[in-house]
């Protein structure tokens, strides 16, 4: 009882602070095909909000927005606008290299580099900031702890990340990120291509890290968006339906739409 | 009826090994007759002597040399060109038009004949100097290296699973350091391969080099005149009516076959690393 008034008023707070991320009709095209339609959607500070709907209604699209790694594909555009911090991030003039490392990402197949785990974690690290020797090495292990990977793997930071398991490569993928030191980290289904207990020590991780960072996830697991987010927004056919206290949503969603959704009726 | 399917498994069945036999058969001959033949002549002298006038002995240590500085001089020139290449064509300018053009008319190259490009350095660097050169051999060889080198690069980086490409650029890192520290890493194997395989071909090489390097009887180290080198050594003295020189010819033949087949195998052992 103590634990639920404890996150209720966690959740208040959450949606009482201001948004770091706020996203202003925000249309999206692949090609011709439109993905999201006027999307608006304020996301607070150092919380963790969950983006659910069912496939191709737009979440992983807006995720890729953020920090605009749609780019890569020159066929695909977005218009409106996404402040963070006061800026619009949508603006070609704002630096990619500099957003991309603020708002670091996560994605659903771990992606390890093909060289060791130490190299994993410096690549981008040694890009942003040239450290000395023993700063450097403090960064790494420093990045692999916050990941929760650290006691795995301190004695074979030379080993090819390619040995580590699933789970464990997941978890480097994260440490790569936190590495450069994110203000925004965007997971992108990390949980969908693991096992359970891997699975649970990733949400253990975002408990942790939604202290020091504003976390967007998407994920098609209505119960892990319910377990690890504050704040919950449901997506559907490219539109925001509904969005808000993670425990309103779950259990007295004001949409028809949502309420079906999140009992099962389709997606 | 299923006496009929079994009848017809069978027939296939035996088609299919005749006709692998048959392949192989070939190739088995092909081998059989070059170590029989050139076994004879391999002694220390072949690597340590020149080519001999006729009636006298020697080796081909100058046809050897030759060779290996007009294609260690052509990897030199073709590699990092058709890396980059590759490279352009995978990566950079996988969306472009340019890039597709560029992609065919590669294939155009690829297998553009040999003896054409022979004639072609031969316009282009041996007539404007007035002489045969082992540089214009290996110009020669680096061209026909080039278009195998962008082919395999193209597709071994396209095979790099675009998730890693994303996950790469995600943490903001221009793209000429992912292509370099990230991508290649994952790609390696490949691109090694196809220099390799790029390699083995040219050293068999001969048409080209007849208009570009042609041949020396004696020693030279100097890339500026004619070279000797063991394909066109191989024609001249096979060609020839002494017997000293068709023994040096086979035995040239057999140490060329020994050095593609060890290299096929160093490929293998690459590609195989690399599916790991």
């Amino acid at each position: 009882m103590i634990h639920v008034l404890e996150r209720r008023s966690e959740e208040a707070l959450a949606a009482a602070s201001p948004a770091k991320i706020d996203v202003r009709q925000l249309d999206f095209f692949y090609g011709k095909t439109q993905a999201l339609k006027g999307v608006d959607l304020p996301v607070p500070a150092d919380a963790v909000t969950a983006i659910i709907g069912p496939s191709g209604c737009g979440k992983s699209t807006l995720l890729r927005t953020i920090n605009r790694i749609y780019e890569l594909y020159p066929d695909q555009r977005a218009e409106g606008e996404i402040i963070i911090d006061g800026r619009n991030i949508l603006d070609p003039r704002y630096s990619l290299s500099k957003l991309r490392r603020r708002v670091g990402m996560v994605f659903q197949k771990p992606t390890p580099f093909a060289t060791t785990i130490r190299k994993n974690v410096a690549f981008a690290l040694s890009y942003y900031e040239r450290l000395p020797k023993q700063e450097l090495a403090d960064r790494i292990e420093d990045a692999l702890r916050r990941a929760a990977l650290w006691d795995e793997v301190k004695d074979k930071l030379d080993a090819s990340a390619l040995s580590l398991s699933g789970g464990q490569q997941q978890r480097l993928c994260i440490a790569r990120t936190l590495a450069v030191r994110p203000e925004i980290i965007l997971l992108d289904e990390p949980t969908s291509a693991l096992d359970p207990v891997s699975t649970a020590k990733i949400e253990e991780l975002i408990h942790e890290l939604r202290q020091q960072f504003t976390i967007v996830i998407v994920t098609h697991n209505m119960q892990q968006a319910a377990r690890v987010s504050q704040r919950t927004a449901f997506f559907h056919l490219g539109e925001l339906i509904e969005v808000g206290d993670t425990s309103q949503i779950f259990t007295n969603p004001r949409v028809q739409r949502t309420q079906d959704y999140i009992t099962g009726r389709f997606g | 009826m299923r006496l009929r399917r079994k009848l017809a498994d069978l027939l296939a069945l035996a088609f299919a090994t005749a006709a692998t036999l048959f392949g192989l058969l070939w190739l088995a001959w092909i081998l059989w007759t070059t170590i029989k033949q050139g076994a004879a002549a391999i002694s220390p002298a072949l690597f340590t002597q020149m080519t001999p006038p006729p009636g006298a002995s020697g080796g081909l240590l100058n046809a050897f040399y030759g060779s290996a500085v007009m294609v260690l001089l052509a990897l030199v020139i073709g590699t990092p060109v058709g890396i980059a290449a590759g490279t352009y064509l995978a990566e950079h300018g996988r969306h472009s038009r340019l890039a597709r053009s560029v992609g065919f008319l590669n294939d155009i190259l690829l297998s553009a004949p040999s003896i054409v490009i022979g004639l072609f350095v031969y316009e282009l660097l041996v007539r404007p100097a007035g002489h045969f050169s082992g540089f214009a051999g290996a110009v020669a060889l680096a061209m026909i290296l080039l278009p195998i080198v962008v082919r395999t690069t193209d597709e071994a980086l396209r095979l790099v699973p675009n998730q890693m490409r994303e996950a790469a650029f995600a943490l903001g890192v221009p793209a000429w350091r992912v292509t370099s520290q990230i991508i290649y890493k994952a790609a390696i194997s490949g691109i090694a391969t196809g220099v390799l395989l790029g390699l083995a071909r040219i050293a068999g090489e001969t048409a080209p080099l007849l208009f570009t390097a042609l041949n020396n009887q004696f020693w030279s180290a100097n890339i500026g005149q004619p070279l000797a080198n063991v394909p066109v050594v191989i024609f001249q003295y096979a060609m020839s009516p002494y017997d000293e020189w068709h023994a040096l010819a086979w035995a040239g033949a057999l140490v060329l076959t020994a050095f593609v087949l060890g290299l096929n195998l160093v490929v293998r052992f690459f590609a195989r690393k690399g599916s790991k």
